[in-house]
């Protein structure tokens, strides 16, 4: 056996209970790999990007595909087969510069490729996976509607037969990567059809007729990712558009159990950030001549935050091996979902009062980062709902209606 | 064509650099390292060519134990095999000495006879530039160095040098050595893939004994060169600010003026 390393005698600030130790070398150069492809992409931008709205997803998109982070936890289709964890630090590494570039990410691989990798036919694998893992081609998941958020078994958007072929009629609504998606999984009822099978999933070409995407501006979080409007107004698509077997709520569920599960690592690397600016901050800033590092009420907010932060890894972590190992319940990410984010969102704030008026300022990330994760709390599935999947879980009673 | 990048593991510039107290040498073990980063664009150029014309990169490397991850860097962005060359009579060596043992274990590692050896033009932590002239001088090939561009052509190599005020082209025959600059490409990230198959690349590590190399030859005793002394820099002085009262520029010449900038 290799002798470990010797154990450094000076605590990581970032990491004070060692986790790395726990981490293969590999693991590590992936973090690293990340950490630059995402620093040297957006760092300098990403200020400027969450101001303005815009953010180049398109390009970023084809930069991310190069360096395989699309899909990465997907096997063969062009796709990099990393383990669990391996995507659980690239997420961290992504958020820990925006909520926003996690989140294209997220949506691409996990939700859009995860349901074509999961769901799809054959053919859909070939014609899409390849692409989106290179990044040429963009992919959206529209579950959402204006009325059915929380609840999307009560869905409006319908899919009908007609002959072979379906048409499909509805609007979603908060679809990431909406407007510039090149193919849209789309989940929608077929309650109605003779035979109808409840809700299905759908691979739609965003160039098939009837479909139209409409961005959503004046969001004040999460502005460096495109979020839609999508409209479907009967649009016609052929017979094996749809996914041959997944029929229900569990199709769109799986998908985002899948990707709640690297959202619930990303949302610790928003709150690394912010820590690691108020820890920093803190020393440097003089007030009633002496560093504000040097008040016990400071160190007691950076004692708590740099608790909590090392905690939601460590279960980050564990759940990111039980997955790789043995796979993960819905309600196991759901204690992770609903622990690292609201925590993160925590950090993000107590780190905003160590800056003072500083913190309010788009010249540290700090207020940047905790609007961020104001959507990260409610997309995925809202806190509320973790706390009645984990509610029900613990008591054996639904609680949702 | 088979292609030898020897590459350098560096301090972290990003991290607290510092010396040893004891022989004023590079403190190496005190802090994180890094591949060289002007070493990744020699790197690059190797793989590129490597991939256009068939062939194998093997990078070479000399230092302790954490130089390893110099080599491992590169493997993980394509290069084939590796070499790490580490002694603990090689500790202090200047260039003459890093030059000696660089040519042994290039000859080594392509059984005496390199086809082409690519360097950075320097690297980032001594910045002398020296050793791919002297490394060429040793292996008895001509040297290219400050290639801008490289390209390959029947039994020669070309590359572009930018100068201040000209441009050159120039040509060597091949076997030859060249050193390139930051300019020459966009060095690649370590993709997934190439991080889990580095794992499986081979390393070979050899001492001075297995380069034939007397301790003699080498090592901070030997060194022509020595740090006598160092001083570390003054910490920053506060800056002054200039409240712009209509006269802004005359007090912006005059603190220019009085730091002799004007
Ligand atoms: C930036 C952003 C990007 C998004 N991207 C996508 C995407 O790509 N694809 C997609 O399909 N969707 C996406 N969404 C939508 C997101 O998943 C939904 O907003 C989320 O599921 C909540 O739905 P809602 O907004 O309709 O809130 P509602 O369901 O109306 O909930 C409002 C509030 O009521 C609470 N609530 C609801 N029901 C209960 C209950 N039974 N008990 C207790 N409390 C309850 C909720 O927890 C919440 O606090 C995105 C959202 C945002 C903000």
């Amino acid at each position: 056996m290799k002798k470990p390393p010797p154990r450094s005698p000076k605590a990581d600030p970032l990491d004070v209970i060692d986790l790395d130790a726990m981490l293969s070398d590999e693991e590590k150069d992936v973090r690293a790999m990340v950490r630059r492809v995402a620093t040297d992409l957006c760092g300098e931008h990403i200020a400027q990007w969450y101001e303005d709205g815009q953010v180049p997803a398109r390009e970023l998109a084809r930069e991310f595909g190069k360096a395989g982070l699309l899909g990465m936890h997907l096997d063969g289709y062009g796709c990099a087969g990393m383990s669990a964890v391996d995507y659980g630090l690239a997420s961290v590494e992504l958020e820990a510069v925006d909520s926003g570039i996690r989140s294209l990410v997220s949506v691409q691989g996990s939700l859009a490729m995860g349901a074509i990798h999961m769901f799809g036919s054959e053919e859909h694998k070939q014609q899409w996976l390849p692409s989106m893992a290179a990044g040429e081609a963009i992919g959206c998941f529209g579950l959402t509607e204006p009325d059915h958020g929380s609840d999307p078994a009560s869905m409006t958007t319908r899919a009908r037969r007609d002959g072979d072929d379906w048409i499909l009629t509805g609007r979603k609504l908060w679809i990431t990567n909406g407007s510039i998606a090149d193919v849209a999984v789309i989940w929608a009822n077929t309650t109605d059809e003779p035979g109808g099978r409840g809700i299905r999933g759908f691979v739609l070409p965003t160039d098939t007729p009837g479909f139209a995407a409409h961005e959503i501006h004046h969001k004040l979080s999460l502005r460096a990712s495109v979020t839609a409007e999508l409209t479907l107004d009967r649009v016609r698509l052929p017979g094996d558009a749809v996914f041959p077997d997944v029929t229900g709520l569990k199709g769109p569920l799986s998908c985002l159990s899948e990707a709640r599960y690297g959202i619930l690592w990303g949302a610790l690397g928003a709150a690394r950030t912010c820590l690691e600016a108020a820890r920093r901050y803190s020393i440097e800033r003089t007030q009633f001549g002496r560093p504000l590092a040097g008040f016990q009420l400071t160190q007691a907010k950076l004692a708590s935050m740099s608790t909590e932060l090392q905690l939601g890894l460590l279960l980050a972590l564990h759940l990111g091996r039980l997955k790789d190992s043995v796979g993960l319940r819905p309600e196991q990410v759901s204690v992770g979902k609903f622990n690292n984010i609201t925590k993160a969102i925590e950090i993000c704030r107590t780190s905003r009062t160590i800056l003072g008026a500083n913190g309010i300022s788009g010249e540290f990330p700090i207020m940047r980062h905790a609007n961020n994760l104001e959507s990260v709390l409610t997309y995925e599935g809202t806190a509320e709902m973790h706390a009645l999947v984990l509610g029900q879980a613990l008591t054996g009673v639904p609680a949702f209606r | 064509m088979n292609i030898v990048v020897c590459v350098k593991h560096v301090p972290d510039a990003q991290a607290d650099r510092g010396f040893n107290e004891s022989d004023n040498t590079v403190d190496r073990a005190g802090v994180d390292g890094l591949l060289s980063e002007l070493d990744e664009y020699a790197v690059e150029e190797a793989l590129k060519l490597a991939e256009a014309s068939g062939g194998e990169v093997t990078v070479v490397t000399i230092g302790p134990d954490q130089a390893a991850d110099a080599v491992k860097k590169a493997l993980q962005m394509g290069a084939d095999k590796g070499v790490h060359v580490n002694d603990e009579a090689i500790h202090g060596s200047d260039a003459p000495a890093t030059s000696l043992i660089l040519a042994e274990a290039i000859k080594k590692a392509t059984d005496g006879n390199p086809e082409l050896v690519i360097t950075g033009m320097a690297s980032t932590d001594g910045t002398m530039g020296v050793v791919p002239a002297m490394l060429a001088e040793r292996l008895g090939l001509p040297q290219v160095t400050y290639a801008s561009e490289l390209t390959l052509g029947d039994g020669k190599v070309t590359i572009r040098r930018d100068n201040d005020a000209n441009t050159e082209t120039i040509e060597a025959s091949l076997p030859a050595l060249v050193s390139v600059t930051d300019q020459i490409n966009e060095p690649r990230y370590p993709s997934f893939k190439g991080i889990m198959a580095a794992k499986k690349k081979p390393v070979e590590s050899w001492t001075l004994a297995d380069l034939g190399i007397d301790a003699g030859q080498v090592g901070l005793a030997n060194a022509w060169t020595k740090v006598v002394e160092i001083a570390k820099r003054p910490p920053r002085e506060q800056g002054e600010i200039v409240k712009d009262e209509g006269d802004g520029g005359t007090k912006l010449a005059e603190f220019l003026a009085a730091r002799k900038f004007l």
